[in-house]
């Protein structure tokens, strides 16, 4: 199981079961939540958006409920921090590889990063809980902050 | 093995997602008893890094004007498609 990612995620900076229908949606949700927690500045929220359509950072896994992980460059961000959305409904978000092709994606990690040197184990949590189907599914169905505890550890 | 290579590890931003395949990279190929030298940069500033590396590894597409070897490196954020990656990279290592 992933281990710690519980530990890297702000409870206040958890959505599960998010309404949004278009990624920009949710990625202003979250980004919401980071800039009221102190994380970004209040410039993040667009620098993603606007990032996420040229770059995208959908990653395809196979699944119905694929994972994005937007993010953009340090300049927006104060401190490192991970945002977390589960969605109702899957919303679309490109291929990173292959920004032509559509992903329907269940889970964004937003994330806040601005020194790579000192946040590899925060990506390498993430990455761990993105390749662990069974964790994905407990994450899906989880209703509550202690639900997500059980399945994030 | 002759000299030390060089990979160029890419991303957007040069920070989150090559950073976590540059290190997936370096440990797997410590298992295989493989180091090399890694840098790490945008996509788009790859076409000036190039000349100094011997071969890229990417999450995100890279010019067609890159004329060394890209290896997409998406497998080691999805997990699916590992082992073949790691061993194309193997490969280019060995040269």
């Amino acid at each position: 199981m992933p281990e710690g990612l519980m530990q890297l995620l702000d409870p206040e900076a958890i959505v599960l079961g998010s309404d949004a229908s278009t990624n920009e949606e949710i990625i202003r949700i979250l980004a919401g939540r980071l800039e009221t927690l102190g994380y970004v500045k209040s410039s993040y929220a667009d620098a993603v958006v606007h990032r996420e359509r040229t770059i995208p950072t959908g990653l395809p896994l196979e699944r119905a409920d694929n994972v994005a992980v937007p993010h953009t460059d340090p300049e927006h961000v104060l401190k490192p921090g991970i945002a977390m959305g589960t969605l109702k409904r899957p919303v679309t978000f490109a291929n990173m590889e292959d920004p032509d092709e559509k992903l329907p994606v269940g889970f964004v990690f937003l994330l806040a990063i601005n020194d790579k040197d000192k946040q590899i184990e925060a990506l390498q949590s993430v990455m761990a809980t993105i390749q662990n189907p069974e964790a994905l599914d407990g994450l899906r169905s989880a209703g509550t902050l202690d639900d997500v505890r059980a399945v994030l550890g | 093995m002759s000299r030390q290579k060089t990979i160029l590890f890419a991303c957007g931003t040069g920070i989150a997602t090559s950073t976590a395949v540059n290190v997936a990279v370096t440990e797997a190929m410590k298992k295989r008893g493989l180091t090399f030298n890694a840098q790490q940069a945008k996509a788009t500033e790859v076409p000036g890094l190039v000349d100094s590396v011997d071969f890229i590894v990417s999450t995100t597409p890279i010019s067609a004007s890159v004329t060394k070897p890209v290896i997409k490196g998406l497998a080691f954020l999805t997990g699916i498609g590992k082992d073949k990656v790691l061993d194309e990279i193997e490969a280019q290592l060995r040269k």
